[in-house]
């Protein structure tokens, strides 16, 4: 657990970058600081391991407050990531992670050995391991950064602004791993970002701070989205937030998958206009996993490849209710593909009847 | 060119190469193990830096001719005493270096220090394992220019009689007679690619981390 208890830092110029702030970061969950710039998410990073020194105020690392430690022993004990990674020019990759054990007094050759098995979780082939940063990509030196961080097995991470460096691509398989990684290991984790999204994505619960560094909610995502506690967080958290909050809404079950007809590749244009429904019909491959949509009235002979439409996004019926609506509007039949979990078709759904659930579900504002 | 003469005079040109390099190098090893600790006060304070760079710029600007002259009154030598060279190129080398050492540890990337402090370096650590190390690129190339400066400023000392290459010069002058001349530059200018050549060397040894586009 990390604790904030009524921490404030003032500089000497008289700006308050965090005031009086009071926050608790559970054992084992992902919390996030979020907030435009100048709301102080970053100095109340920087402070837990006393990069930066609070100007009054406690801060707990497990009911032990950390002004009475030793500045560098106590970052030994916390792992941390920063924006662009910050890896050591000169140092390989594998020294790079090696540097925390080889910190706390762990030897050179044993450092390595679990050097390199982290890089393999965190998908860094072990080829990697006598390079240099420069050799890497940035989403690749990001991934070196978090093995770093992880190396000593330390209790607790900071993470500032992780993933904002990297395209949003790789930053999306960055946060989907980070997850995933996260589900394993459970670490006691203070993210920092800017992006909302990535904030409600990824935190267990998230903090929303407002510029001069006061802690305007302290919430779950979802309650976040939808019970936001005053203008500045309804605001800083988005326009289409009811459509966002369907995000955090399990399916379950609810809402009614049609059946759908369906054709192969290789199929004659006859068979499959008399398949269609509508102008569409939804081509398979043999494993009855969804290719895309064909307009029979356009195709001459067969279904072929080239004529498919790739627009519609499938949905996991295990999934949100906001992947099964967007599935549905991105669908050129505007009937969304609906799979299981191995990617194989279950059936269509549309977004009347997506709707419909949400609006028969009573308690779909607190549900998560 | 008079080859017979170099032949003749083999042992003694030898001689003053010897006094040369030694007179050369033996500065820049000490004016770089002073600049070291200057240059990261210079670069650690704000107010410190354009103090400590002012100052080198303007010793810098010191004739070496004066020098030579000037420390033996302030260091008690005698105006012979090869210390005297030593000391004034010192002072050179350090004028040079204590820029190059601010800006070596000014060219680390705020991230590395930022992070190393983060893992837990204490603040000589993280000077001596990432900071220093980090800079080697930028220190060298100070360092190449401070060996060849030094190679030739090493000569003038030839005015006052302290035996090294520029010897050579005033030897030739004094008799009219080109071949000691053109003996000694050719052996300064070969010295002084020797050296670059070695801290080239030196260098790249201690940075193999560095992108291998970058030619010397």
């Amino acid at each position: 657990m990390i604790k904030f208890q009524n921490v404030t830092k003032a500089y000497p110029d008289g700006t308050v970058a965090v005031d009086g702030l009071n926050l608790e970061a559970p054992t084992g969950k992902l919390t996030i600081l979020v907030g435009p710039s100048g709301c102080g998410k970053t100095t109340s990073l920087r402070m837990i391991n006393r990069l930066i020194e609070p100007t009054s105020g406690t801060i707990y690392l497990d009911d032990q407050p950390t002004s009475g430690m030793d500045a560098a022993l106590l970052r030994r004990r916390i792992g941390y990531v920063i924006q662009h990674a910050g890896l050591f020019p000169h140092k390989t990759i594998v020294d790079n992670v090696s540097t925390m054990p080889v910190l706390l007094g762990e030897s050179r050759q044993k450092a390595r050995t679990k050097a390199l098995e982290l890089m393999e979780r965190v998908g860094l082939p072990a080829s990697f391991a006598k390079r240099y940063p420069w050799q890497l990509s940035g989403g690749q030196q990001q991934r070196v950064g978090v093995a770093r961080a992880l190396a000593s097995d330390p209790a607790f991470m900071l993470m500032d602004e992780p993933f904002s460096a990297v395209d949003p691509v790789v930053r999306a398989q960055l946060q989907e791993e980070f997850l995933r990684l996260q589900r394993e290991i459970g670490k006691t984790i203070i993210m920092v970002t800017h992006d909302i999204d990535e904030a409600l994505k990824l935190g267990d619960q998230v903090a929303v701070m407002r510029v001069g560094g006061k802690l305007a909610q302290m919430a779950s995502p979802s309650e976040l989205l939808t019970s936001p506690a005053d203008e500045f967080v309804a605001d800083f958290v988005g326009r289409d937030r009811g459509y966002r909050s369907l995000g955090f809404t399990k399916t379950a079950g609810t809402v009614a998958i049609g059946e759908e007809a369906v054709v192969q590749l290789g199929t004659s244009v006859d068979e499959a206009r008399a398949k269609a429904s509508g102008a569409w019909v939804l081509v398979v491959d043999g494993g009855r996993k969804p290719l895309g949509w064909a307009q029979p009235d356009l195709l001459n002979g067969e279904v072929k490849r080239e004529n498919l439409n790739l627009s519609g996004i499938p949905a996991a019926a295990s999934g949100t209710m906001r992947q099964l609506l967007d599935a549905a509007l991105s669908s050129p039949s505007r009937r969304g593909v609906v799979v299981n979990e191995h990617g194989e078709l279950m059936g269509t759904v549309t977004a009347t009847d997506v709707v419909k659930a949400i609006e028969a579900e009573p308690h779909l504002e607190t549900a998560r | 060119m008079n080859f017979e003469w170099l032949g003749r005079q083999f042992d003694n040109i030898v001689f003053l190469l010897g006094w040369h390099v030694l007179l050369a190098v033996t500065p820049l090893i000490l004016g770089l193990l002073i600049a070291l600790p200057l240059g990261w006060w210079a670069h650690r304070s704000r107010r410190i830096y354009p103090l400590l760079v002012g100052v080198a710029g303007l010793l810098y600007t010191v004739p070496s001719l004066a020098l030579f002259v000037l420390l033996p009154l302030v260091l008690g030598t005698k105006i012979l005493d090869p210390m005297n060279i030593v000391a004034a190129l010192t002072i050179y080398t350090v004028a040079l270096l204590v820029r190059v050492v601010a800006d070596a540890l000014d060219s680390v990337p705020e991230d590395t220090v930022q992070a190393a402090k983060a893992m837990g370096y204490r603040g000589y650590q993280s000077l001596l394992k990432v900071e220093l190390p980090v800079g080697v690129p930028v220190i060298c190339a100070g360092l190449r220019v401070a060996a060849v400066s030094n190679v030739s400023l090493v000569s003038v000392a030839a005015l006052l009689g302290i035996p090294q290459l520029g010897s050579l010069f005033t030897q030739g002058f004094q008799l009219r007679f080109y071949t000691p001349i053109i003996a000694g530059i050719v052996l300064c200018v070969v010295l002084a690619m020797i050296l670059d050549g070695l801290i080239i060397l030196i260098n790249r040894w201690l940075t193999p981390w560095t992108p291998k586009v970058v030619a010397s």
